[in-house]
Parts: C-alpha cells; sequence; structure tokens
C-alpha cells in the first residue's frame, strides 16, 4: 500500500509535527523505504503466535501506595522553557506553567 | 597509564602512585588535546569533574575505596546527571539540566567513580555512525574520515582514544556493540532489565539497556559489578541476587581454561551480507577459540532476518510513545513564535527535533495508527515471540553463541547518511538479541585494512559472567584489546 503526502502530513498532525510540502514529499520517499523493508513482515504466517511485548515473564510490581516523592517543584521549574513570542522569561507563573489559552 | 586496565588504575590509586586528580588530570589534558578534532564529548566540566576526583582521593585516604573510586568514567549523554546539562544528542535538550541522577550516574557516584563528562550519541540513540546527533558528527579514533558506529559514538570514541578510562553505553539495537566493533574495544550489552534504566532517557523502553564500554573484559566486568542490581524506580528491572561479575576471572591458569565449552555458529550470521574480510577475522577468532579447547557447533537463527523488519516497527512505535513528552510545556525546546497550543507544540516539536528522530517518530505513529495495528505492531511482537525462539531453540544446542557484531568495518561519514535503509542493515547481527532481551557482547579480533573487527557473543539470559570469562580467556592469549590508535597531538597541545 502506497503512501501519499497527504497521508505524510495527517501522519504528522497526529504526531504534532509541523511540516511543509517540500519536506513532506522527502519525507514520503524515505518513509516508502523503511515500510518497504518492514513489508516482509507480512510473508510470515504467525497465526496462533502469542505476540512478545517484554523479554522476560514477569508481572508488575505493585507497591504501598505511600508518598515516595518530594516536592520539588522549583528545581523543576527552573529548567522551564522560555516563554516566547517576544519574551525571554521563563514559562512559568506563580508555580503553574504557562501555555497558550485553551479554554474561552 | 591512559592504556592502563582498570584493575591497574585502582592499583595505581590504592598504592598512592597517582592520586585521583593527577590521574584525572591526565584524561582530561588527553581530551584537551583530541577532543576538539574527535568531538566525543557534548559536555565538559572540569571544576565539577575534579571535585569528585578530590573527594575520591579523601575516600581512597581514609581507606574505604572500592575498586573504580578515584576512576575517571565518561558517561553516555543519555543520563540525567543531577546539575550537569543532558541533552541526548538532542536540540530539545540543548539546554535541559537535569534535576536528578539517573540510577546507573547515582551508582558510580556511590562507588566514587568520577565523571569525566558527558559523550556524544546519535540524537537520541537513534542512529548507527553518530551522524544524527545534534552536537556534530564523532571521528572514529582509527580513521578520522570514518565514523565510529552508534549510537554510543562518542564513548566508543573516548574509548578507543583513551579519553577516559571507561564509559557507559545504551543499547537498544546495537548501539554498545556495533561501536565497539568499530573502534575495536570491549563492549556489553546485558540482559534486559539488568540495569535499571530509571534516569536514562527513554527511546523504545521494551529494548533499552544500559552496559559498559571499555578495553577488556575485566574492565567491563568491574563496571557492570557497579551498574547492575535491582531497583525498584523501574518497572521492568529485575530483582535478583546481586553477583560478582570478575569472579571466574582468574581460574584462566589452564592451557585449555574452555574445554567443554559449546560455541554455536549460526549460519545466517555467515552469509550474504557479511563482508569478506570481517567474516575472515571473525573465523581467525573462532579457531582461537578451538585452541582454548572450545568446540563449535552449527546452528540456525532463521528468523535472523526478520530482526530488522520487527525492530523497525516496535522501537518508532515506543520512541512516537516516549518521545510524545517533548511538548514545549515544562521543559525542552520552545518554539520563538507560536499562534495556539497546538501550534506551540507543532513547531516546537518540529524545531527541536532532527530529520531521523522525526522519521522514526512517523513511522511510529503510522503503525500505531488505527486499522494498521494489527498488521504492523501486532505482527511484530509474534515475530518477535519467533526471534526469541529461535534462540532458546540454539541454547539447547550450545552455551554461547559467537559470530560477527557488524557485516562490515567502520564505512566513511556521508556514506549511508542519507540512506535510512543502508544504514539500519548495520544492525542486522545484533538486534536480534535485543528483541529476545538477551545479553550480547562485542570483542576486539583483529584488524582490517587498519579497522578494527569485533567478533560478537550472545550469551543465554544472566549468562553475563559466562560470557565475561569466555571473552577475557580469549583476551589472556590475544593483544587486540590493548591495541590502540597512534593519535598525533595537534600542535600547541602536545
Amino acid at each position: 500500500m502506497a503512501l501519499t503526502t497527504t497521508d505524510i502530513k495527517r501522519i504528522a498532525h497526529l504526531a504534532r509535527l509541523e511540516i511543509n510540502e517540500q519536506e513532506a514529499s522527502a519525507t514520503l520517499t524515505k518513509l516508502s523505504g523503511i515500510l518497504g523493508l518492514i513489508e516482509q513482515m507480512q510473508a510470515v504466517d504467525t497465526a496462533g503466535i502469542t505476540p512478545m511485548s517484554h523479554s522476560q515473564d514477569v508481572v508488575q510490581r505493585l507497591r504501598e501506595d505511600v508518598v515516595t516523592e518530594s516536592n520539588q517543584r522549583e528545581e523543576f521549574q527552573k529548567i522551564a522553557p522560555v516563554l516566547g513570542n517576544g519574551s525571554a522569561e521563563r514559562a512559568v507563573d506563580s508555580g503553574l506553567y504557562l501555555v497558550p489559552k485553551v479554554i474561552e | 597509564m591512559i592504556n592502563s586496565s582498570l584493575k591497574q588504575l585502582s592499583q595505581m590509586l590504592a598504592k598512592k602512585e597517582v592520586s585521583s586528580v593527577e590521574m584525572t588530570q591526565a584524561f582530561l589534558n588527553r581530551i584537551r588535546q583530541f577532543n576538539p578534532t574527535i568531538n566525543a564529548y557534548i559536555t565538559l566540566d572540569e571544576s565539577r569533574t575534579l571535585t569528585q576526583a578530590k573527594a575520591a582521593d579523601i575516600r581512597i585516604e581514609a581507606g574505604n575505596a572500592g575498586p573504580l573510586t578515584g576512576i575517571p568514567i565518561a558517561q553516555k549523554d543519555i543520563f540525567c546527571a543531577k546539575s550537569w546539562r543532558t541533552t541526548c544528542g538532542s536540540k530539545m535538550l540543548e539546554s535541559f539540566i537535569a534535576p536528578y541522577d539517573a540510577h546507573v550516574i547515582s551508582q558510580f557516584d556511590a562507588a566514587g567513580a568520577v565523571n569525566l563528562g558527558k559523550t556524544n550519541m546519535d540524537e537520541f540513540a537513534m542512529g548507527s555512525s553518530n551522524e544524527t546527533s545534534y552536537y556534530g558528527g564523532v571521528k572514529n579514533p582509527w580513521d578520522f574520515d570514518r565514523v565510529p558506529g552508534g549510537s554510543s559514538g562518542g564513548s566508543a570514541a573516548a574509548v578507543a582514544a583513551r579519553l577516559c578510562a571507561a564509559a557507559t553505553g545504551t543499547d537498544t539495537g546495537g548501539s554498545i556493540r556495533q561501536p565497539a566493533s568499530l573502534c575495536g574495544f570491549t563492549g556489553l550489552k546485558p540482559t534486559y532489565g539488568l540495569v535499571s534504566r530509571y534516569g536514562m532517557i527513554a527511546f523504545a523502553s521494551s529494548l533499552d539497556q544500559a552496559g559498559p564500554m571499555a578495553k577488556s573484559a575485566e574492565d567491563c566486568a568491574m563496571m557492570l559489578n557497579v551498574m547492575a542490581g535491582f531497583d525498584e524506580r523501574d518497572s521492568t528491572s529485575l530483582n535478583r541476587p546481586k553477583e560478582d561479575y570478575t569472579r571466574g576471572l582468574a581460574n584462566m591458569s589452564d592451557t585449555q581454561p574452555l574445554k567443554g565449552l559449546r560455541i554455536g555458529l549460526p549460519k545466517e550470521y555467515f552469509s550474504e551480507g557479511l563482508e569478506a574480510n570481517v567474516g575472515a577475522v571473525v573465523q581467525a577468532a573462532i579457531l582461537e577459540y578451538k585452541k582454548l579447547g572450545a568446540e563449535t557447533v552449527e546452528i540456525s537463527l532463521p528468523n535472523t532476518k526478520l530482526s530488522i523488519p520487527v525492530y523497525y516497527v516496535l522501537a518508532p512505535a515506543e520512541a512516537s510513545s516516549n518521545l510524545s513528552r517533548y511538548d514545549g510545556v515544562r521543559y525542552g525546546h520552545r518554539a520563538a513564535e507560536y499562534t495556539d497550543l497546538m501550534d506551540m507544540y507543532c513547531k516546537s516539536r518540529a524545531e527541536g527535533f532532527g530529520a531521523e528522530v522525526k522519521r522514526r517518530i512517523l513511522i511510529g505513529t503510522y503503525v500505531l495508527s488505527a486499522g494498521y495495528y494489527d498488521a504492523y505492531y501486532l505482527k511484530a511482537q509474534q515475530i518477535r515471540h519467533l526471534i526469541a525462539d529461535d534462540f532458546k531453540q540454539a541454547f539447547k544446542k550450545c552455551d554461547i553463541i559467537m559470530g560477527p557484531t557488524a557485516p562490515s568495518t567502520a564505512f566513511k561519514a556521508g556514506e549511508k547518511a542519507d540512506d535510512p535503509v543502508a544504514m539500519y542493515l548495520q544492525d542486522v547481527y545484533t538486534i536480534a538479541t535485543n528483541l529476545a532481551g538477551l545479553p550480547g557482547m562485542s570483542i576486539p579480533a583483529g584488524f582490517s585494512n587498519g579497522l578494527p573487527v569485533g567478533l560478537q557473543l550472545m550469551g543465554n539470559y544472566f549468562d553475563e559472567a559466562r560470557m565475561l570469562d569466555v571473552a577475557h580467556a580469549y583476551q589472556q592469549v590475544t593483544d587486540w584489546h590493548t591495541q590502540m590508535p597512534d593519535l598525533k597531538a595537534p600542535e600547541g597541545l602536545e
């Protein structure tokens, strides 16, 4: 099944990656090559084979429901990105992170 | 000193022949001479490094030093190290100062090792040549026109050029072993779950595993003693009794120390795609193993070829999920100009990630998208099971598997940079062990046209100690692992 640049743009949107027309067409060539490689899998009969998601046959460990993390808000907010759109300040305010308005 | 083993360095420190500060300075001097050309390190912080060395000297003086106390180690820039810039080779994390230590880092700190700096790598560990790094390519110390391999290319070049005593790496599809082969040193990817992934920036979580990169098997064993161990902060860390990986290394006095060892040679690893010169070096190494008493048995890993397509479904799928955290909100790169939240996400990610990372995110997003999950992701997981079963069958006939690590010696920079599929084929012999979760190792086995060739050892689950013994036995009768490139210091920096 051949991909088109429209598919590339749709996938890029799902992945939240901005992509222009020129990049989409360059990406199409490369991705088609990689998907061609992946297609080799289709020749294998896998009926009845259990999918393997992990190499060790272990179950998820559980732990006591207790607080293990301390509050490191200040430490973490020191590395917040720069706000942008003309501001060189960090994108934090009163212990919160600043993003564009999402609720009208 | 720069070519000494970790054990020798440790003894020099214990006998006070040299202090950790002096030893660290010796490596820092070499880094000052050669790193501007080789580009093995992304971040250096001499004062922080020397503070650790001073602390190590105090500890040695106080008589409570461990085997690695005071020894300068290079850390792959995928490990978060508190207060160190940690970039993972990406523009996305160009100004990311890690607020905490990875488990591996805190283990080395507890051991008293000195952190020499953070080494270059393919962006988010996605690459086999170090050419996808935002911080520039790394030169192979044996030939500056060639790549060191990847993704742990900076650690590889640092070990090969003796810009550190040893280094850490991570291996998702071959990223410790392939560079070990291309740069001529010893690298070990342990069993999945042996070394904690806590604080190790995630690429493909079901495959990622950290391991040592060093001159010899003995050095790797000493490193693994520090790195391995249960950590409850990694949900896939395995709770097993602590082992001493150096325990078997001393028992090599016999002339046939490997008598009775059955070495499996997978026929698929010696067929088309393997460069003849590499094959010849590997065969010679296997002959050497026969002299040490081992016997060989032909085995088959019939699904070897499928490991690449399977990997290029599973690894990008996991990567596309893992890398969704880079959204420009709390840390990492945020675009300078944007309109709304969606625009901020899309621009920040488009600017912060390089071309190969974007390609893998797109593949991962595609194979996980509605309607394609069964055909790609589920199918790949099923074949992953077949690949793991191949090894299970093989280990009924043999104790250890050997073959080439990489199909060729180091290739020229730029040669495969524009052809992802050709680049992906570099990992044809290494990926299967990641998919199965098995330990794999590469040791220097000789040279072809002046370039190093690696021999790969693959063991059964948790068989690291035996693999290290088997590698060590070979290194007792050969000297490939002690050879280092003849580097000339640039003028004014001698």
